[in-house]
């Protein structure tokens, strides 16, 4: 395949990555700028999303109900979570990571007892070729990559035009505030923190039958969301869209040319480095 | 020669934040030994100004002159070494530590040269110090409780008594009597006159009687410029200055 | 009037540095009699045990006082294991100039990481303690024909004995294995305790507790944090170069996250900003996982659920504790 082949494949793959990480990241943004907290188990959401995809699809037999049953068991997880955990510490930064650090080995762990070490396919409930010039392309991932638009599309309408959004954006600029004016805060939180969960388990049910469900893929998902959010900015959820896609496209050109390992070394160090730079993009407004 | 320099002297000092302009390219000196108040309305610029000279916060331009030497770009721990105390308007202490411990870190800070230095001490004397310290500001501490369940009154001697142990030669105060009772206020003015000669002090003040009993000199700023200078009695009749604090 | 309260406090104090010094060093004799007493197995744990403890009093000096929480820890414990592993495994190094090379090492990473990581607080600096250590852990397998990547290399049979003057010691063997372990635990409490007690310790606690104000008395604030991380540095690469050359294994797992949540978690345990705690945590977290691990594949899930339980039973969360504990000045 030609040099412009490669590119174009590298740059497909990383609009569809782009897509699904910008979901993934968008619960994490979220999380952040309503609750101003860190969630490590971030990544964990979305490989139960994975997991419970796999878990549905093989007990009904169709790819469907899982679609809907998935994300809303990962919303029930992280209601309890919330409810047993974070609200009991009151979402203070750091003991927060400590306890989200907890959750993601509770979580990991409880799908390494539960569905084993295994990366288990789940197929693709539609399947069709996309033939270009250098390649054919699998038609799923393009409905991926649509479905992820559409979904973040519906978010943002979420956020600006119902009063759910109203709220998490008035709980976002002053927690007190809104209480005074009569926001049921409490609720607020939990309902930015499943929400949260829900968009990462989304992304992880779409991903399975293109990467497999597997119990240590949180990990990836949780740096790539991590970069999107530090690099976009918390709090400006379009920052973290641009920047998500922005990663995909880099890491889907860079893993065609380079190892992916050397790729994941370049992008833990432009994380520290952009946080270390630019500490007022991140959290900033903690600080001054 | 020339004549002699000011202790300190500010030239066109500004400080924007974002839009805002705080303090308007201020030039100002302080002579040696005197005791000056700055006075002004709340949003002043007052605070940030005197920040800017103990170097808390950077200068957006302009330039901080100190015993003829430029510190502009001096940090602030290093200012302090070269004779520069500051107390903040809200308290600030160790409120977890002993009333010893907060001394006795003022004074370790000057018996030790270099931050590694440090490490070499000799207690008997440190103790000495602490103890001469907190002589000078007539404080007894109760007993070694936790600095900050002391009365408010007293956490403001305590910083007193901390910036004094630095035997800094230029002593910042920002708003000391604030929150003190009309004994401790007096006590207060009673501490300032007795170590000027030694220290010069530049302090910040709303309390009229303090600053007109106190102070040598006086300087008046409203939105970030300094409006006046004078005696307190040229102050006092100043028109506008009595038009935009004095007479409200 | 002064001098009767100070005279009062300084014999007070002098009595409370007895006895801090004593109980450290009373811990100290303890495990030198305990391997007359414990059966092999536990033997051999307690040595593993009192090297992971040196590397959690390593970290817990920065956490306990500087409040300065890393999860970055493992790249220098691992900083010291490959500095020292690796002069062994390819330059034939003896265990002295091997642990120096290793300290040298996590000492080198220690000044870089933390010139750069601490213009930062908090969150961010949890953060970007993480993100350095995860590109260290990957670069651990990106270069695996050297360091032998998730293998790792074993050192068996590579290490030659350690001659001390008259003494010819194998460190292959258990006794050997114990009693190393205990002199760097021993060494690594003196210099803990030493450091926290030094007048430069006085100002970390200062630095904790009010920053602008130490910075407002004249304390470069930033020297001293980096003097304390590089400390701390060193201390966790000391655990690292001696585990290593203990038990003949340098490996990636080492240098892995996990390897930086559990200095965390064994100083969580143990207690925050004390000295003898980290080997109360790391001892109690070390037979737990290795019990667990009998039974299941899944035994992080205890790690998971005590950093969980934990930080829920300090209800003003981890940083709260630390400041209640603090001046007790207890071991």
């Amino acid at each position: 395949m030609s040099f412009t082949g490669h590119l174009f494949l590298g740059l497909l793959e990383g609009g569809v990555s782009g897509l699904v990480i910008a979901l993934t990241a968008m619960g994490l943004s979220l999380v952040f700028g309503v609750m101003r907290i860190v969630n490590v188990a971030h990544g964990e959401f979305f490989m139960l999303g994975a997991v419970f995809a796999w878990y549905f699809s093989s007990l009904t037999g169709s790819f469907y109900p899982a679609l809907v049953a998935a994300p809303i068991s990962v919303a029930l997880v992280a209601l309890l979570a919330d409810r047993f955990i974070l609200r009991p510490i009151r979402y203070a930064p750091e003991p927060t990571i400590v306890a989200t650090i907890g959750l993601l080995y509770i979580l990991q762990q409880l799908v390494l007892t539960f569905y084993g070490p295994y990366a288990r396919p789940v197929a693709a409930p539609i399947y069709f070729r996309v033939d270009f010039p250098w390649f054919g392309y699998s038609g799923y991932k393009l409905v991926v990559a649509a479905l992820a638009a559409l979904l973040l599309a519906a978010l943002w309408l979420v956020v600006t035009r119902t009063r759910l959004g109203l709220y998490m954006r008035a709980t976002q600029q002053d927690r007190e505030i809104a209480q005074a004016f009569g926001v049921p805060t409490e609720r607020v939180y939990a309902a930015a923190f499943a929400l949260g969960a829900v968009l990462a388990a989304i992304a992880g049910v779409l991903i399975v039958p293109v990467q497999q469900a597997h119990y240590l893929m949180g990990l990836d998902a949780l740096l790539l969301s991590f970069m999107a959010v530090i690099i976009g900015g918390v709090g400006s959820l379009t920052g973290t869209l641009v920047a998500a896609l922005f990663i995909g496209l880099i890491d889907g050109v860079m893993s065609v040319f380079f190892t992916p390992t050397l790729a994941k070394i370049v992008a833990s160090l432009l994380v520290a480095f952009v946080l270390v730079l630019k500490p007022m993009g991140l959290f900033g407004e903690d600080r001054l | 020669m020339g004549p002699v320099s000011p202790l300190l002297e500010t030239v066109n000092l500004e400080k924007w934040f974002g839009g805002l302009r705080a303090v308007h390219s201020v030039d100002f000196r302080l002579e040696r030994g005197e005791i000056r108040a700055i006075i002004g309305p709340n949003g002043a610029g007052k605070t940030t100004f005197v920040s800017m000279i103990c170097g808390r916060i950077p200068p957006t331009s302009g330039r901080v002159i100190f015993k003829g030497r430029e510190i502009t770009r001096v940090p602030a721990h290093a200012r302090v070494g070269l004779g520069i105390a500051y107390t903040f308007q809200l308290v600030s202490i160790f409120r977890n530590l002993t009333v010893y411990e907060n001394v006795a870190l003022a004074v370790q800070r000057r018996l030790v040269r270099h931050s590694l230095d440090a490490i070499k001490d000799n207690p008997r004397a440190l103790t000495a110090e602490v103890e001469g310290a907190l002589a000078e500001v007539e404080f007894s501490p109760p007993d070694d409780r936790p600095a900050g369940t002391l009365a408010h009154g007293h956490q403001r001697l305590l910083e007193v008594a901390m910036a004094l142990a630095l035997h800094p030669e230029l002593l910042i105060l920002d708003e000391p009597t604030q929150g003190l009772a009309p004994e401790e206020i007096a006590g207060l003015g009673a501490l300032i006159r007795r170590i000027t000669g030694n220290v010069t002090v530049l302090l910040i003040e709303h309390n009229m009687e303090v600053v007109l009993g106190l102070s040598q000199r006086v300087t008046v700023m409203n939105w970030g410029d300094i409006i006046a200078e004078g005696t307190p009695q040229e102050i006092e009749a100043n028109p506008e200055v009595q038009r935009v604090y004095l007479g409200q | 009037m002064t001098v009767r309260v100070q005279s009062g406090e300084g014999a007070a104090l002098a009595h409370a540095n007895r006895l801090v010094w004593g109980v450290h060093l009373a811990v100290a004799a303890l495990l030198l009699l305990l391997q007359f007493v414990l059966p092999p197995f536990h033997h051999g744990m307690l040595a593993r045990i009192m090297v992971l403890a040196s590397y959690a009093i390593g970290y817990n000096l920065l956490l306990g006082y500087t409040g300065l929480m890393s999860l970055g820890h493992a790249m220098f414990f691992a900083a010291g294991m490959y500095g020292t592993g690796l002069t062994v495994y390819y330059l034939g190094f003896g265990a002295l100039p091997a642990i120096v090379t290793g300290l040298l090492a996590s000492i080198a990473v220690a000044l870089v990481i933390g010139w750069i990581t601490l213009r930062t607080t908090g969150v961010s600096f949890l953060i970007v303690t993480m993100m350095f250590a995860q590109a260290f852990f990957l670069a651990t397998l990106y270069f695996n024909r050297i360091t032998g990547g998730d293998q790792g290399l074993v050192l068996a049979g590579r290490l030659p004995p350690l001659h001390l003057g008259p003494l010819t010691l194998n460190l292959a063997q258990p006794g050997v294995k114990y009693n190393v372990a205990l002199v760097v635990f021993t060494a690594c409490v003196l210099l803990g305790l030493w450091l926290v007690r030094s007048p430069a310790g006085r100002v970390l606690v200062a630095i904790r507790e009010n920053e602008e104000r130490a910075r407002l008395i004249g304390y470069n604030t930033f020297h001293y944090k980096w003097l304390t991380l590089t400390i701390s540095g060193a201390v966790s690469g000391l655990a690292g170069s001696t585990y290593t050359l203990l038990f003949s294994y340098l490996g990636s797992s080492f240098a892995s996250i996990l390897y930086s949540i559990y200095p965390l978690l064994w100083t969580l345990v143990g207690g925050v900003g004390t000295i003898i705690g980290p080997l109360v945590g790391a001892t109690m977290m070390t037979y737990v996982v290795d019990i667990t691990s009998g039974y299941t594949t899944a035994y992080l899930i205890v790690v998971g659920a005590a950093l969980v339980i934990l930080i829920m039973r300090f209800p003003q969360g981890i940083m709260g504790a630390v400041r209640a504990r603090w001046p007790q000045w207890v071991p």
